[in-house]
């Protein structure tokens, strides 16, 4: 993470109250080395212990206001990811205001059914009992987003986190700075500020925010952070979802639709500026294919941004002047086919395309996250699928065929977090998939259910009654060999169906 | 250090070559397992005797038989577990395949814990193997005859490189977890579970704690008080009281105390007889160390009944202790023997309210007549699992997933639970190369008029009908292609 402003901003409700356990001294600020925000999280954790966020009523009512967060802040939202990430206006209401409302939509639509308590098979022994899957909420809940798809990334985990029943700390990300502080300012208006807080800050803030018990983290960010997240919640045994990247392959077999692929694969790399997490990493072909696709990859990049894509204004920029020097570095791999201006000042890289690219070269050795796609040349299919699986597993996987069977068989040899085949980006927009990584590019999962599922604790509940005690009796000792006898015999019976402890 | 990164690459290299990944490869080591534990039914229960004094029928009901239903239940269900579900789409991707695909994760952990320590690395290996994956076995060293006895048999029975078993205590167990893994189910105590999630995290890898902690047990002045007792004592003693998700403590009004304590001893001595020591259906405590351990929270309580113990067989008497302040140590820790301290609360409020200020228990009780009460305490309280009016039952329903919250633990298993814990839901969309009309609506440059149509396809409406939006959107989708068409030139 980078560091940016350092200043840690509690909500209001914070700062008028006096510290807890300050050990009788009665002193406001406390000593150096006590936590900035124990009383913060204490406070919402007495909030989630007195039940104000159970009922369906008052979790309804907090998305609706988020929903009118999003609306009443549409402009300022479209402004604040402009100006941090030079973010099309199309984009940024696709991604930053579309996106999430169809999560809130979808919650609230469906926020009574998941709430139910899930009824199971009972076994023969148990039919006069009730056996239920109860949907508890965890308690307090962090999370953490990143500066890609600033609004996104912490809005739609949110949204879960509050249908699920809890109380939540965001921690926006300090390096897409005026959104930040729009989020900071904007969205406790909208909220419980006794259940939600925002809080504001760097790497330092963070780390002593993370010493803190909370009941889930909900992280999104890089594989090397994602580390220090998980081993900050391991003291507290917080369970964790952790979504985070890696290097996303996209084959092109032979027999194909070059103009179409062309067209989908430059989207989905030069959407935002590349600042994808899901974004087509590199591409993989034979070279026949190259010599086809590249044209076409013109055209594309033609097609949507013009000859000049600087001028454009669906074309994004990079977040920070470290981003943009780490990428300009990356420009020496191989050699430039499309694109590869630069400009410092407006933190500008064009649409670029490299070949001759190698597998040691920088670029391949960690996630782009940028608008360059490097071209990596292998001859046939398996090549390509053994040199996706040589490598961490990706948070996503793409294959382009015409034929079926190839984009089943990249499906079935390769491993990755999710897998769109003849596109990119689309399988997240569906919410009835699970969004989350394996390996390296991540933990958990979450988007529409799974979203509300990975914020609940699910309670296995058994009710049974007090009478027919007679049928405990196998149970209990003293067991003779008649009883022992009677217990094997009734387990061969049943074992197909429900085994059980009589 | 050698040794465990062989043991594991071996592991790695066979779940590579893709031979755990057939269904038939998985039945076919289930149905080996359930050869195993039919075949070798004697040599399991005389290493439980040896380990925890387990009489014959209590390990074969607590153990064996849980095995075996749970092999039969994972071989019945697993191709339909395995199977791709289909998703619900939306209007965008009506034409496409959406669907999520099961996989393996790749090379599992399983860590045992000693007080069943057959059926602790048996179930969660079942999952794991139905799932596809290979897995590395650790049976806990303090039950050392079943450790031993599980790695002689699984490699009799199972592949050998996909499922091999590490046995050793501390040592080993840290040697083993430097080592990468994709899943590390692991079951035991809270402090070492800290310690194995965070080596999890150096490799970013996923875990599920069975842990513990202190499952209170609320006991209402209305209720049934002689069948209640009988079956809290039953899930109290079983295992000498070794179970994590036993009742703990008892909460209840001071004016039933005595009562629950006199309904205690009659149902002990039914179960166990005159002289406890001599019942064959009563365990011991695994070791020297946890005698020492359990025996020490005895010291200031008033004991109610019990108390006696004998070192040299590390035998301690069912007891029962009277009027516990919830400052003192058998109020601290978990148990983990046959003590049961009684905590008096005057009402449920206050139970409630003592339950809450402690760490998240594994499993919660509560008995009463009164459905309203038990609906309260479940909506107040939040626990692992919880049964209503008994002990122990949730954690035998196939349905119900079995895990711990907070300080109890992370993660499900059990059943279909197990198989999903083990397993990589997979998010996939086939789309067709064809149809590129329909993205244009989201390429650059964009445009009001294409935000409007996006939004027709994704946005969910609240409350508006199906056919009314499928119709407008046909008709804007229409608009747009025809315009898109006809004038492909850039708008400024």
């Amino acid at each position: 993470m980078e560091t940016g402003a350092v200043f840690p901003q509690l909500p209001e409700s914070e700062a008028r109250r006096a510290p807890e356990g300050d050990g009788g001294n009665g002193s406001v600020d406390g000593d150096a080395t006590r936590n900035p925000f124990e009383g913060l999280v204490s406070h919402l954790r007495a909030s989630w212990l007195s039940g104000k966020t159970r009922p369906m009523e008052y979790r309804m009512a907090q998305l609706k206001a988020l929903g009118h967060f999003l609306d009443d802040k549409k402009q300022q939202i479209l402004e604040a990811t402009a100006s941090d990430l030079g973010k099309a206006p199309f984009e940024a209401e696709l991604s930053e205001i579309l996106l999430c409302k169809n999560e809130l939509h979808e919650t609230l639509n469906n926020l009574s059914c998941w709430m139910k308590d899930e009824q199971v098979d009972r076994t023969l022994a148990m039919q006069l009992d009730s056996a239920f899957i109860r949907k508890d909420p965890y308690g307090v809940v962090l999370i953490i987003a990143p500066w890609n798809y600033p609004i996104h990334l912490f809005l739609v985990p949110l949204v879960g986190a509050i249908a699920a029943g809890n109380c939540v700390i965001v921690k926006p990300s300090e390096v897409s700075k005026k959104t930040e502080r729009l989020v900071a300012e904007a969205l406790p208006d909208y909220l419980d500020k006794d259940c939600f807080a925002v809080v504001t800050g760097g790497v330092q803030e963070t780390t002593r925010l993370l010493e803190n018990k909370f009941d889930y983290i909900f992280f999104t960010g890089s594989p090397p952070v994602g580390r220090v997240v998980m081993t900050a919640a391991a003291k507290h045994l917080t369970p964790v979802t952790l979504e985070l990247g890696g290097k996303n392959p996209c084959y092109v077999s032979d027999t194909c639709d070059v103009t179409n692929v062309a067209r989908r694969v430059a989207w989905g790399r030069f959407f935002n500026a590349g600042q994808t997490c899901i974004a087509p990493d590199y591409l993989l072909c034979t070279i026949e294919m190259q010599e086809k696709l590249l044209p076409a990859l013109r055209k594309a990049i033609d097609d949507f941004y013009g000859p000049n894509p600087r001028e454009s204004p669906d074309f994004g920029r990079i977040v920070s002047d470290k981003q943009f020097q780490r990428l300009r570095a990356l420009l020496g791999s191989g050699r430039v086919a499309i694109g590869g201006q630069t400009d410092e000042a407006e933190r500008y890289i064009a649409p670029t395309v490299l070949v001759d690219v190698q597998p040691l070269d920088p670029i391949m050795q960690e996630e782009i996250f940028g608008p360059i796609l490097p071209i990596m040349i292998i001859t046939n299919m398996d090549e390509a699928i053994d040199f996706i699986n040589s490598r961490e597993r990706p948070l996503a996987v793409y294959a382009f065929s015409s034929d079926d069977k190839v984009v089943n068989q990249v499906l079935e040899r390769t491993s990755s977090g999710g897998f769109c085949g003849n596109d990119t980006l689309m399988h997240v927009t569906l919410p009835s998939l699970p969004f989350g990584g394996i390996g390296n590019s991540g933990l958990g999962t979450h988007h529409g259910k799974f979203s509300f599922d990975t914020f609940s604790h699910h309670r296995g509940c058994l009710k049974r009654g007090m009478g027919w005690e007679c049928l405990n009796a196998p149970r209990y000792p003293p067991y003779s060999q008649q009883k022992f006898g009677v217990i094997r015999a009734m387990s061969k019976v049943r074992c197909k169906n429900d085994c059980t402890l009589l | 250090m050698e040794r465990m990164q062989q043991i594991v690459g071996r592991a790695r290299a066979a779940f590579s070559s893709g031979r755990s990944r057939p269904l038939e490869f998985r039945i076919q080591q289930l149905k080996a397992l359930e050869r195993m534990v039919q075949e070798k039914e004697k040599e399991i229960l005389a290493a439980l005797k040896a380990d925890l004094n387990k009489c014959g029928p209590n390990a074969y009901s607590h153990e064996i038989l849980g095995v075996l239903g749970e092999l039969a239940l994972t071989m019945e269900k697993l191709p339909s577990w395995a199977a791709p579900q289909a998703v619900k789409k939306n209007l965008l991707t009506l034409r496409d395949e959406a669907y999520i695909n099961y996989e393996p994760l790749g090379v599992v952990l399983v860590i045992g814990a000693w007080n069943y320590p057959f059926v602790l690395v048996m179930q969660p290996l079942i999952g794991a193997i139905a799932a596809g994956n290979a897995v590395v076995v650790k049976p806990s060293e303090v039950s050392e005859n079943t450790a031993r006895l599980v790695a002689e048999l699984l490699p009799q029975y199972l592949d050998k490189d996909l499922y091999p078993v590490v046995t050793g205590g501390v040592p080993e167990t840290t040697e083993l977890l430097t080592q990468r893994f994709d899943h590390i189910l692991y079951t035991g105590n809270t402090a070492v579970g800290k310690i194995v999630m965070a080596a999890a995290a150096k490799h970013l890898t996923p875990v599920t704690l069975e842990l513990g902690g202190k499952s209170p047990c609320y006991i209402d002045k209305d209720c049934d008080l002689a069948v209640a007792c009988r079956r809290i004592t039953w899930g109290k003693y079983m295992n000498c009281g070794q179970t994590c998700i036993a009742p703990d403590y008892i909460l209840c009004d001071p004016s039933i105390q005595s009562q629950v304590v006199e309904n205690i001893k009659a149902t002990l001595k039914e179960f166990y007889g005159e002289d406890v020591k001599s019942s064959p259906d009563y365990e011991r405590i695994v070791n020297q160390r946890h005698f020492k351990r359990v025996k020490s929270l005895l010291e200031g309580q008033k004991i109610a009944h019990g108390g006696e113990s004998d070192e040299a067989s590390c035998f301690i008497a069912p007891t029962i202790l009277t009027d516990v302040s919830p400052e003192s140590k058998v109020m601290e820790e978990e148990i983990f023997g046959p003590v049961l301290p009684i905590v008096t609360v005057k009402s449920v409020d206050e139970a409630i309210e003592f339950i809450n200020y402690r760490e998240k228990p594994l499993a919660l009780y509560v008995f009463s007549n009164n459905k309203q009460l038990i609906r309260r305490v479940i909506a107040e309280t939040s626990s692992g699992g919880m049964t209503a009016n008994d002990v122990i039952m949730h954690s035998v329903v196939p349905g119900l997933p079995f895990g711990g919250v907070g300080h109890s633990g992370m993660g499900a298993y059990h059943g279909r639970y197990s198989f999903e814990t083990f397993s990589h839901r997979r998010a996939c969309l086939i789309k067709d190369l064809r149809w590129e009309a329909l993205n244009k609506l989201r390429y650059p440059p964009g445009s009001m008029e294409m935000m409007h149509l996006a939004k027709f396809f994704l946005l969910k409406q609240c409350n508006r009908s199906r056919v009314g939006q499928f119709i407008s959107a046909l008709l804007a989708a229409v608009k747009a292609v025809v315009a898109k068409v006809l004038c492909p030139q850039r708008k400024v």
